[in-house]
Formats: C-alpha cells, sequence, structure tokens
C-alpha cells in the first residue's frame, strides 16, 4: 500500500505510562498511515493493550503526545474526543457486546445513538453488516447463545456499522481455532478492500498476522522495536526482534549462506 | 512520621473519592436534564427499579404496619389512649418508616442489580465500547437509571405507606377490636400534608442516592482499593454498595427530619 506518502493519521511520540511505580511504556514512539494495517507485537504482559488505549484516548500518556487526525488527545474535552472517536471502530479482544441486547440490537447501537436515521434505515444497515459477515439468520439471538467464532464476527460487524476511518482490533483472533482466526482474517482483508479503512491490530498470532500487515512493530521492554515491513522484520538485526522471530517462527534466514553459519555456530 | 503519613494518604484518597462521585453525580444530573431525552429506557428502568420491587415493598409495608400496629396498641392502652392507634401508625409510617424501609428494600432489590451490572459492563470492557463507540455512557447508561430512581421511589413509598396503614387496620381494628372509624378519624386529624410532603422529600433524597451510590461504585469498580476484578470483585463492591447507600439513607434520614421538623 501508499505506506509512506499517505497522511499520518496516528501520531505516538515518546509516550510514557507508569502504572503505581511500574514504567508500562517507556518512550514509545509509532506513526500510523492512511490505508495502511500497522500490527503491533508482542508477548503478553509488554504493554501492547496499552498502546491502543492510549490510541482510543481511553488512558492519557504521563509524558508524550497521542495525536490523531492532527488532534492531541490530552488536549482534546470529552465532546472534542467523543468526536475524535465517532471515526474509530473497536474489536475488543473479549469483544465486548453487550449481553442484554441481541445481535442485531449490539450493530445497530452506533446508528441509534449516533445517527438521525430512522428505524427502517438502521435495520437495512444492519441487515447488511449481518449480511457481510455471514450472521443474517442470527439478529434475533443473544450474544451467550453464539459461539466465540461467532461473537467476533458481530464484534466486526458493529465496529464497521458506521464505516469508520480506523479499526483497532485487540487480540482479533485470541481464542479461536484455525478455522475460525481464518475467517476472520478474510473478513479483515474483504472489509478492509471495500471500506478501506486503516487498521491497527494487536496481535501475537504471529507468523499469520504478518501476512496481513504493512508495518509490524514489536512491543518489548516497554518501547516499540521496529515498525518495518514484515519482510524488513523477519530479517532485523534488533536483537529483540531477532529473538522474538526465532521465538515465534523458527530460525528465518536471508540467505543459505546465513543459514549454514547459523548451523557452524551451534 | 509512618502513621502521619498513611493518615495523610487515607485522607488524600477519600477527597479524591468524594471528587470522583461528586463529579460522576453533577455529570449524571447534567445528562438527566439535557436533550436529547429518550423515554424508553426510562421507562424500562422504572419497571425494573419500581414495578418490579412493588411486592416486596408492599410485603414488607404489610408486616412494617402490623408490627406497628400490635406495638402501638399494647403501649396505647396502658394509658388508654387506643383510639390514637390509627394516628400513631399512619404517622410513623408516612414520616418515617415508609421512606427508610422502602429505600432499605429498593437497595436490597435494585441498587445491588445496578452496582452489579454496571460493574460487569466495567470489568468485560462493555463500558469502554460505548466510550469507543462515541456513546456518553452517563447518559446512555446512568442518566436513565437516576431519573427512574428519582420518579419510582417516590411511588413506591406511597404504596408501602397505604400498605402498612392497612396492615395496621388488620391489626388494630380486626384482631384488637380497635373502632374502625376511631383508627381513620385519628389518621384524617393527626396526618397534614407537611408530613406527607417530609416523606416525599426523603424518598425523592433515597431514590436519589441510591442510584448515585450503587452505580458510582459499579462505573468505578477499576478504581477499588485492592482491585474491582473478577467475579470476586464485583462481589465485594456490591456489598460495600449496599453498605454505603444504608448507611447513607438512615444518615440523611436524620438530616432531613432535622431540618423539616
Amino acid at each position: 500500500m501508499n505506506e509512506n506518502t499517505s497522511e499520518i493519521v496516528i501520531e505516538l511520540d515518546n509516550v510514557e505510562k507508569y502504572f503505581g511505580q511500574q514504567k508500562v511504556l517507556n518512550g514509545v514512539s509509532l506513526q500510523v498511515r492512511a490505508g495502511t494495517t500497522t500490527v503491533i507485537v508482542g508477548a503478553s504482559g509488554q504493554g501492547k493493550s496499552v498502546i491502543l488505549k492510549h490510541m482510543l484516548g481511553l488512558m492519557r500518556p504521563d509524558t508524550g503526545r497521542v495525536v490523531v487526525f492532527g488532534q492531541e488527545l490530552s488536549q482534546l474535552n470529552t465532546k472534542q474526543l467523543r468526536d475524535v472517536r465517532s471515526h474509530f471502530g473497536v474489536l475488543f479482544q473479549n469483544v465486548a457486546l453487550f449481553d442484554s441486547m441481541s445481535i442485531f440490537d449490539n450493530v445497530a447501537l452506533p446508528l441509534r445513538e449516533r445517527t438521525d436515521k430512522n428505524e427502517a434505515e438502521v435495520r437495512a444497515n444492519v441487515e447488511e453488516k449481518l449480511a457481510l459477515m455471514g450472521l443474517e439468520e442470527h439478529g434475533n439471538k443473544f450474544p451467550a447463545q453464539l459461539s466465540g467464532g461467532m461473537q467476533k464476527r458481530v464484534g466486526l460487524a458493529r465496529a464497521l456499522v458506521l464505516n469508520p476511518r480506523v479499526v483497532f482490533f485487540d487480540e482479533p483472533t485470541t481464542g479461536l481455532d484455525v478455522s475460525k482466526s481464518n475467517e476472520i482474517y478474510r473478513l479483515f482483508f474483504e472489509t478492509q478492500a471495500r471500506l478501506n479503512y486503516t487498521a491497527v491490530i494487536v496481535s501475537h498470532d504471529v507468523p499469520k498476522i504478518f501476512k496481513l500487515s504493512d508495518s509490524v512493530a514489536l512491543m518489548a521492554e516497554g518501547t516499540l522495536q521496529g515498525s518495518m515491513s514484515p519482510e524488513a522484520f523477519q530479517l532485523s538485526d534488533n536483537p529483540l526482534i531477532r529473538s522474538f522471530v526465532l521465538e515465534t517462527m523458527g530460525p528465518i534466514y536471508s540467505s543459505e549462506a546465513e543459514e549454514a553459519l547459523l548451523y557452524e555456530t551451534l | 512520621m509512618k502513621l502521619i503519613a498513611k493518615l495523610g494518604a487515607e485522607t488524600l484518597r477519600v477527597l479524591e473519592l468524594l471528587g470522583r462521585f461528586g463529579l460522576f453525580l453533577l455529570t449524571c444530573l447534567y445528562c438527566a436534564l439535557t436533550p436529547p431525552y429518550k423515554l424508553a429506557p426510562i421507562v424500562h428502568q422504572i419497571r425494573f427499579i419500581g414495578a418490579h420491587s412493588l411486592f416486596v415493598i408492599s410485603f414488607t409495608g404489610l408486616f412494617t404496619g402490623m408490627v406497628l400496629s400490635l406495638q402501638g396498641y399494647y403501649t396505647l392502652a396502658k394509658f388508654g389512649s387506643v383510639g390514637f392507634l390509627g394516628a400513631a401508625v399512619s404517622l410513623s409510617l408516612i414520616r418515617e418508616l415508609g421512606p427508610v424501609i422502602g429505600a432499605l428494600m429498593v437497595i436490597g432489590r435494585a441498587g445491588s442489580a445496578i452496582c452489579a451490572e454496571v460493574g460487569i459492563m466495567r470489568n468485560s470492557e462493555q463500558i469502554d465500547a460505548l466510550e469507543c463507540m462515541a456513546i456518553d455512557p452517563y447518559r446512555f447508561l446512568i442518566a436513565p437509571k437516576l431519573i427512574a430512581g428519582l420518579i419510582a421511589m417516590p411511588l413506591l413509598t406511597c404504596v408501602f405507606d397505604v400498605v402498612g396503614i392497612f396492615g395496621g387496620f388488620l391489626v388494630g381494628v380486626e384482631l384488637f377490636d380497635v373502632s374502625a372509624g376511631a383508627y381513620f378519624q385519628g389518621m384524617y386529624s393527626s396526618v397534614g400534608w407537611h408530613d406527607i410532603e417530609m416523606g416525599l422529600v426523603k424518598s425523592v433524597v433515597f431514590g436519589l442516592l441510591l442510584v448515585w451510590i450503587c452505580a458510582a461504585k459499579g462505573f468505578f469498580l477499576h478504581l477499588e482499593r485492592g482491585g474491582g476484578f473478577g467475579a470476586e470483585g464485583v462481589s465485594r463492591t456490591t456489598t460495600s454498595a449496599v453498605v454505603i447507600a444504608s448507611v447513607s439513607v438512615l444518615v440523611w434520614d436524620y438530616l432531613i427530619s432535622a431540618v423539616l421538623l
């Protein structure tokens, strides 16, 4: 994609965050460009979701800046922040569907609360998104009546129902088997091609997630390492990235000579 | 030195808590009083807080009136004043016991449910999801509950009073053969608008208190001392919300009585 030329929609500039005495983010910097897919990988507990919450304005940095659509989030009042978020869609790790609402009502909620559409327009819009996710038969059910994979698809339908400019995915395939994960990735591909949204994905589904991404960054030791193409990431000299790639994917070599050298050293 | 540091830290914690709860109430009141107004969620909450509490309110009201009448009869009989039984039962219920016991019952039934519901929504990121969808959680979640509490609590108190007076009538008139005319005449001649007003003011304040405290405890579950996460966190926070709301009702009962008497 047009990674290096499109406008920057999200920028983290030297963000630091403490939880009590513990420094979780230690000078995190990142740029997310329009229309691209940025993937943040890393081991559990490294602060990947914390970065996502800073981008969403759910957390404020102790130092540094989070700039979205040219506006620094910490400088915005509640209404301005809500205006920025009106361009967001989010698929949460545990989906965060409203248990007491039907699937239809869950997807319809943003339309009913944030637009002036009448009920017929809401219905048409929701049915279109449910059909896109293959859930047109399940609108009257409740979240607890659906499988984990189906709930993720409902979450994706809700995230996309207002055609957002940026969609955030927090561990979109956690708890799903391979076929259900592939289904989510397929839907991601299809919907991004159709709606042309910018995607930020937090995941540890390596190496599969690399196929989706324009840019990959590793969250380790409180900072983001890399932020480069998946190919460059897998061949990076950065010891932290190299160690992560080796642990999650096994050895990857840029040449046969390099592979031979590794075996010699072993 | 350590003691002073602990005292200071605790003072700061309490001040922060009061500030947070105060801002929560102001935000909810602002959301409740400003458009857009949506009737359906308010009606739904009135049904939940009000209609679903009718049985427990009627049941406790009946027995409260009956025990008042029973105790009152034996006390008044010592002074040969059983003719004042209707006045004693109705004044006790309307001014004091109706609003207080009614509020304590609604805290137990609806307040705990509000705290647990909002707390679970906080734990399962549903409130974060609302924020991310640019939907104001105060307006969407809390304001309808607050309005419903303000409407339902006075109505439930009225039901409590009426059923209680009927309970007192059953014991006094049917069991102890007090004259029905004397029972009701005593009530008519002693209960004035001022007494009813006091009961209604109390019930409105208690309605506000119970929704405010229970909803705020759930809303700030993640900031609870000792962690509010998981099922245990929700259960601990709900218990604490019920205790604080109940104690607040008793404290405010005294304050309102002291001002209005």
